[in-house]
């Protein structure tokens, strides 16, 4: 490896601890960064003749300390602000020590919930987490949410303004707090996970790239809060979900149903990773939506096959879903496993009972999941019918290039 | 740090069946007080008694009253400027008032700091 290359890789591993650390001494996210820039090249220069020192965080962090300390030097009135907002933060959270084997102390907790704070648009939220956390620059962050570099750019000054104006404090939420601030954070990070698993639109199906960033962000999270058994859910949910991505596209990048996959080529050792991981996330009063529907994907991931699937199992879980998030998207979940388990029929008649709901009105999904029920009793006509909605409706040519398929072979 | 409350009363019609009372305003307003973070609050009198001023380029200067009335939207009720730490914090303080019940809502804005 050269030294460049050396050098690149132990930013990427500290660059959000380097940044956590810097926030929480100096209150400012624009300073952190800029330094944390400041002290990366200056590594880049030295590391390659000098050699990695032995703590590299530790140098990185007092090399950025430094550069910034020179900064407020130079900016007097913008160093007293900040002085007054220090004495602030000191008081409200005493630095943690580093754990044993790391050189720096993990502050990346209060990133977390800084960049999910519910004050911030949920789309710059998801922006913030990426750039801050993740280590993605901003044409990376614009790439993975497909949006251009210049929106994700406003976007970034948008987010960061807010933060600096109104004052979004860089804190760890008090226990008390925590229930009600860590499902925003959970859901910044599954909303990373499903853009990739599932691209919105596009020309591929999965972005496995950014479906990694997001179970990299779950295994820092679970790793700094251990105990909370969402976490371990949703990251139980991402390994049991992400551990089939080899099996889901066939060759051309079309999708291939649950039904048609090979299941051999499922990665097993995230399997396991999963499954370990849900039965805590069970385990110790009512179960969170995570935690639930993690349950649901390891019974499939179990399954040699759909036919010897435990499907009353999973229609069971999906009742308790649906008790947690009363959402039509999940009742058409529910509607499709329970056609699994008492016949199309059956599933048929609770999905034209959900016909109603506007949100599943352009969801393709549904429609799908309809023409698929229909031409399963036989009833050509109307699932021809179904699968020219859901084409209208889905967004990948991948999904649309499916759904061409399957309403082929109805009307064919 | 300081940031304004702005309280909106619900429109008519909303559902206030857990609208607030008097004794819950006069509890909160005392409470504000006490933490000692009050800096400026007032409530307004009724829609009806509002004026609005505009001037045109040319200097023409027209007043108008805000009616009719028909009181579906929501409306400027009255505001608290409070001096606190962060937006945490004056959060908490909004969701704390009567006026963010019962179909109304507050808008917390933090006040410009030209000086930084």
């Amino acid at each position: 490896m050269d030294g460049r290359a050396a050098v690149e890789a132990v930013f990427r591993e500290e660059q959000g601890r380097l940044l956590a650390s810097l926030v929480r001494r100096f209150g400012d996210l624009d300073l952190a960064e800029e330094v944390t820039a400041d002290a990366i090249e200056t590594a880049l220069v030295r590391w390659p003749v000098d050699g990695i020192p032995p703590k590299p965080g530790a140098w990185l962090l007092t090399t950025a300390r430094r550069k910034a300390v020179d900064r407020l030097r130079r900016d007097k009135a913008h160093a007293a602000r900040l002085a007054l907002l220090q004495v602030e933060v000191d008081r409200a959270a005493p630095a943690p020590a580093a754990e044993p084997g790391a050189d720096l102390p993990d502050e990346r907790l209060l990133l977390f919930f800084t960049c999910a704070h519910p004050a911030l648009p949920s789309e710059d939220r998801i922006a913030l987490t990426l750039r801050c956390l993740a280590g993605l620059s901003t044409p990376e962050v614009a790439r993975a949410l497909l949006v251009s570099t210049e929106t994700m750019a406003k976007r970034i000054v948008r987010a960061k303004h807010k933060i600096r104006t109104a004052r979004i404090p860089f804190r760890v939420p008090t226990p008390g707090e925590l229930p009600g601030r860590l499902p925003g954070v959970l859901q910044v990070i599954y909303s990373i996970f499903t853009e990739g698993y599932a691209a919105s639109s596009g020309p591929d199906l999965q972005r496995l790239d950014v479906a990694e960033e997001a179970l990299r962000l779950a295994r820092v999270l679970h790793r700094l809060l251990p105990a909370e058994r969402e976490v371990a859910g949703l990251l139980a949910l991402m390994l049991l979900v992400h551990a089939r991505r080899e099996a889901r596209t066939g060759p051309d990048g079309d999708p291939v149903l649950l039904a048609d996959q090979d299941r051999s080529r499922w990665d097993r050792t995230m399997i396991e990773e999963g499954r370990a991981l849900v039965k805590p996330a069970l385990t110790g009063g009512a179960p969170g939506r995570y935690a639930v529907q993690a349950a649901i994907a390891a019974l499939h991931d179990e399954a040699a096959d759909l036919t010897t699937t435990d499907w009353p199992q999973i229609v069971a879980l999906y009742d308790v879903l649906l008790a947690i998030v009363p959402s039509p998207v999940v009742a058409l979940n529910r509607a499709a496993a329970i056609a699994m388990r008492d016949g199309p029929r059956a599933g048929l008649a609770l999905l034209d009972e959900l016909a109603g709901e506007p949100r599943l009105r352009d969801y393709h999904p549904y429609h799908a999941a309809r023409a698929d029920l229909l031409a399963r009793l036989g009833r050509r006509a109307e699932a021809a019918t179904a699968y020219r909605r859901a084409l209208e409706l889905a967004g990948t040519e991948p999904e649309r290039r499916h759904l061409r398929r399957e309403l082929g072979s109805m009307e064919g | 740090m300081k940031y304004m409350l702005l309280i909106n009363s619900a429109p008519t019609g909303a559902d206030t069946a857990d609208a607030c009372t008097f004794e819950d305003w006069q509890v909160y307003d005392k409470s504000v007080k006490e933490a000692g973070i009050l800096v400026d609050g007032h409530s307004l009198a009724d829609l009806t008694t509002a004026t609005t001023v505009r001037v045109a380029p040319d200097g023409e200067r027209t007043v108008a009253t805000d009616g009719p009335f028909a009181e579906t939207r929501e409306v400027l009720g009255g505001y608290y400027v409070i001096d606190v730490p962060d937006l945490d914090v004056a959060l908490d303080w909004a969701a704390r008032c009567p006026g963010a019940r019962g179909g109304g809502s507050v808008v917390v804005r933090p006040v410009a700091d030209f000086e930084g």
